[in-house]
């Protein structure tokens, strides 16, 4: 089964991937990564009070359908789920989850790196930062693109 | 053509979303950048730099000299960061 929710509430991790592989038997290998809201990018730079994600409603979901449609293309999956949450969240809280299922492991280890790598830059999401200075847009990063770009 | 805006594209327009009548000669993704980008102060500071504000078309991504065809929407914003 592959499923896409973009949310505002958070998700289980662990119950997300038990679903995925509940009643199969042919899933050898289930890999599952969640990203979290971090307080400090930097040793003592300022912490972070929270993230608001603004998203395009109804892309989103599509160009992450299209960016399983592209792993499945690549890997044989057998399943896959991709969480996005969006509103404010707060140093601790869960953004986003990506589980794969595969006959083996380096195909779900594979694809739910290529689903998070091309998620980052090319699923229409974007992160405010809220400090005690004030609160400004995250600049895209070039390591994201060169991460996503190095699976052409 | 349904045009709308996402993250600091967005703010400095100071609209979400609004509907435009093509005018003559506006073809593609880069050419409506640019006719908006001369609609005043707030879309010029948008898209002061439009290398870097991104297109879709119909909720896919589209390159700037993407033809506008029949899209119905289209949105503007900047390099995304989710994640």
């Amino acid at each position: 089964m592959f499923t896409v929710r973009i949310q505002a509430q958070d998700f289980d991790a662990a119950a997300e991937a038990a679903a995925l592989a509940r009643g199969r038997t042919d899933i050898g290998a289930l890999v599952t990564f969640a990203g979290l809201c971090r307080a400090q990018d930097a040793p003592g730079g300022a912490p972070l009070i929270a993230l608001t994600l603004e998203h395009y409603p109804g892309m989103a979901e599509e160009e992450i359908g299209r960016l399983i449609e592209q792993a499945r293309a690549r890997w044989p999956l057998i399943g896959a789920t991709v969480i996005h949450r969006y509103g404010r969240m707060v140093p601790g809280d869960n953004i986003v989850l990506v589980v794969t299922a595969s006959a083996h492991r380096a195909a779900a280890f594979e694809a739910a790196e290529f689903l998070m790598d091309w998620l980052k830059t090319s699923a229409p999401f974007w992160k405010m930062e809220e400090r005690d200075e004030g609160s400004s847009w995250v600049a895209a990063k070039d390591e994201d693109d060169d991460a996503a770009e190095r699976w052409n | 053509m349904k045009v709308l805006y996402f993250a600091w594209v967005r703010e400095r327009i100071g609209l979400e979303a609004e509907e435009i009548d093509l005018p003559q000669g506006v073809a593609t993704v880069a050419e409506l950048a640019a006719f908006l980008g001369a609609r005043g102060e707030g879309y010029a500071h948008a898209f002061e730099n439009p290398r870097i504000v991104r297109a879709a078309l119909d909720r896919r991504h589209a390159k700037p000299d993407t033809p506008l065809g029949g899209a119905r929407e289209i949105a503007f914003f900047p390099p995304m960061t989710g994640g």
